[in-house]
């Protein structure tokens, strides 16, 4: 009776409550599990546990070969494949010592900025359903359709299309690409101010997501956040401006940067970078050059030489590094992948920090998660 | 007595807002001719995939019956996932020579993963991808499929 007694009185002198968040919680976007400690509404700490949807892609990739690791990489960010595929291929050419033509780096920057665009329009609509905006879902899938209309009729898929090889592409891209690309960024145009009245002006969503869960840039920095989640925060960090790659040495754009830091300036990161990435396509489709070639020569088997390389790229949620160490066979003996998501998620526990579990919803959905990148 | 306005003037804006918002999705249910869904298992005979679509991988076969497969297998090797099993066959020729033919090629289908690279290595052609995108089945077993039909043989001019 006394020990009874006991109990009831330690689980009132110590209020904290301890729940999961996911693995199957809509708003986790996958399988991802938090352990969150409560006190009443506001969460203290949040622990990430990870693992779910681990395929140990890195073991795999070292029982194949250079190409063949290819359609593995896409399935890490599968919203990013196209980033994805060229992270591997470029650290390949890179090894080898292989110069692709010019048109392939055109071509390889506009499917990356396509890829992007259609990547935060898919954020946009999954961001504005979790803070109960349930039309944003529709009418951001209508327009990312477009996206994957160019990319089938090019690439032949929608989401997973390993169409860049080791070397240059897997084929010519369609007759109709530039022009269905000009025409896409016409129609999208007009469509994203609608975007804007929609979500970001509204009362509802202002009030969820301004000065919430706020990121100052040492944080980001120390963190290691990329991509859109640490511009916001001032982090200078956009790989295709420091250390350019592919087609963007040749163009100029504009790094989108913010230094508030907030859920809102996250969000608003995302849509600027829309913005800037139709301003990129169209400047690449101007500079393209015309001709067919589309891949530079390789020998059948690539062996990658005795050594260790390493390439990064920006994907649409951050820096993706791709480590290879070679022995001189046909696999490679150790591929790493430093994955963006992987680290914007462990900030997670000093952002949530004494906020309430609604706006823990908010802060995981402006930090635009992907879970099979996380545990790959 | 600057808050009471500034509590009132929220309201207003904020109400507002969601009054600009409900202008466009007012504007999408009154405009019929913007309905971009489409009404899926009726409008199968219209539907047309694109011409590079990878559907499902086939061998070719023309009208008498002839493919292009030398039964080589470098489209087994190149494939990543094991779904492709090329069964050859030693055949003795007229002149005395053997020489390989292709027995059976099997394709999963259920272990696929559309990357393409059995169809970019095939050195004579002879793979290709369907628009089929249609592979729900009842039975397991029926995902495992032979490609080249039976009866069938290599084109003449590539045999001789």
């Amino acid at each position: 009776m006394s020990e009874e007694k006991k109990v009831i009185v330690e689980l009132d002198e110590n209020p904290e409550y301890i729940i999961n968040m996911g693995p199957q919680h809509p708003s986790t976007h996958g399988v991802l599990r938090f352990e969150v400690s409560l006190q009443g509404e506001t969460v203290k700490y949040l622990i990430p546990h990870c693992g779910y949807i681990h395929r140990g892609i890195e073991k795999m990739c070292e029982s194949l070969t250079y190409p063949q690791i290819i359609h593995l990489t896409d399935r890490l960010d599968y919203l990013s494949a196209h980033m994805n595929n060229e992270a591997v291929s470029l650290c390949v050419e890179k090894a080898l010592d292989i110069e692709v033509p010019e048109r392939v780096k055109y071509i390889r920057s506009i499917l990356s900025e396509l890829n992007r665009i259609a990547s935060h329009q898919l954020w946009w609509c999954a961001f504005g359903m979790d803070l109960g905006g349930l039309t944003c879902f529709f009418y951001g899938l209508r327009d990312r359709e477009k996206i994957l209309d160019i990319f089938e009729e090019s690439c032949g898929s929608r989401l997973l299309h390993s169409f860049v090889v080791p070397g240059g592409l897997m084929h010519d891209v369609h007759p109709n690409f530039k022009q269905s690309i000009r025409d896409f960024i016409k129609y999208f145009r007009k469509l994203l101010p609608e975007y804007d009245t929609l979500l970001t002006g509204n009362v509802i969503f202002q009030n969820r997501t301004r000065d919430l869960g706020i990121m100052s840039k040492e944080t980001a920095i120390n963190y290691g956040i990329t991509g859109p989640s640490g511009r916001a925060s001032g982090f200078a960090c956009d790989v295709r401006k420091v250390e350019p790659y592919s087609a963007y040495p040749y163009i100029d754009f504009k790094e989108i940067l913010y230094t508030e830091g907030d859920t809102f300036h996250r969000y608003k990161a995302r849509m600027d970078e829309m913005w800037e990435s139709m301003v990129i396509l169209e400047k690449l489709l101007d500079k393209m050059p015309d001709g067919n070639d589309y891949t530079a020569k390789m020998k059948p088997v690539i062996k990658l030489p005795e050594g260790e390389y390493f390439q990064r790229v920006e994907t649409a949620r951050g820096e993706l590094g791709v480590y290879i160490v070679s022995d001189g066979n046909k696999t490679p003996y150790r591929l790493k992948l430093r994955t963006p998501n992987f680290s914007n998620l462990f900030v997670m526990n000093k952002l949530t920090a004494g906020y309430k579990i609604a706006d823990l919803v908010a802060i995981s959905g402006s930090l635009d998660l992907v879970i099979p990148d996380i545990d790959r | 007595m600057k808050s009471i306005f500034d509590y009132i003037a929220g309201i207003f804006k904020g109400v507002w807002s969601l009054l600009k918002g409900m202008t466009i999705t007012g504007k999408y249910f009154i405009r019929l001719d913007k309905i971009v869904t489409q009404k899926y298992p009726e409008n199968r005979k219209k539907l047309k995939m694109y011409d590079r679509f990878k559907g499902e991988l086939i061998m070719p076969h023309d009208a008498n019956n002839f493919h292009k497969c030398n039964g080589c297998g470098i489209c087994e090797m190149n494939c990543p996932n094991g779904s492709i099993e090329v069964i050859s066959d030693k055949i003795i020729t007229s002149e005395g020579k053997s020489k390989r033919i292709i027995g059976t090629h099997i394709y999963h289908l259920s272990m696929c993963t559309f990357c393409g690279l059995c169809v970019k290595s095939c050195p004579s052609n002879a793979l290709a991808f369907s628009q089929e995108f249609e592979h729900a089945v009842f039975d397991r077993n029926k995902l495992t499929k032979v490609l080249n039909n039976p009866g069938s043989s290599l084109v003449k001019d590539l045999a001789e």
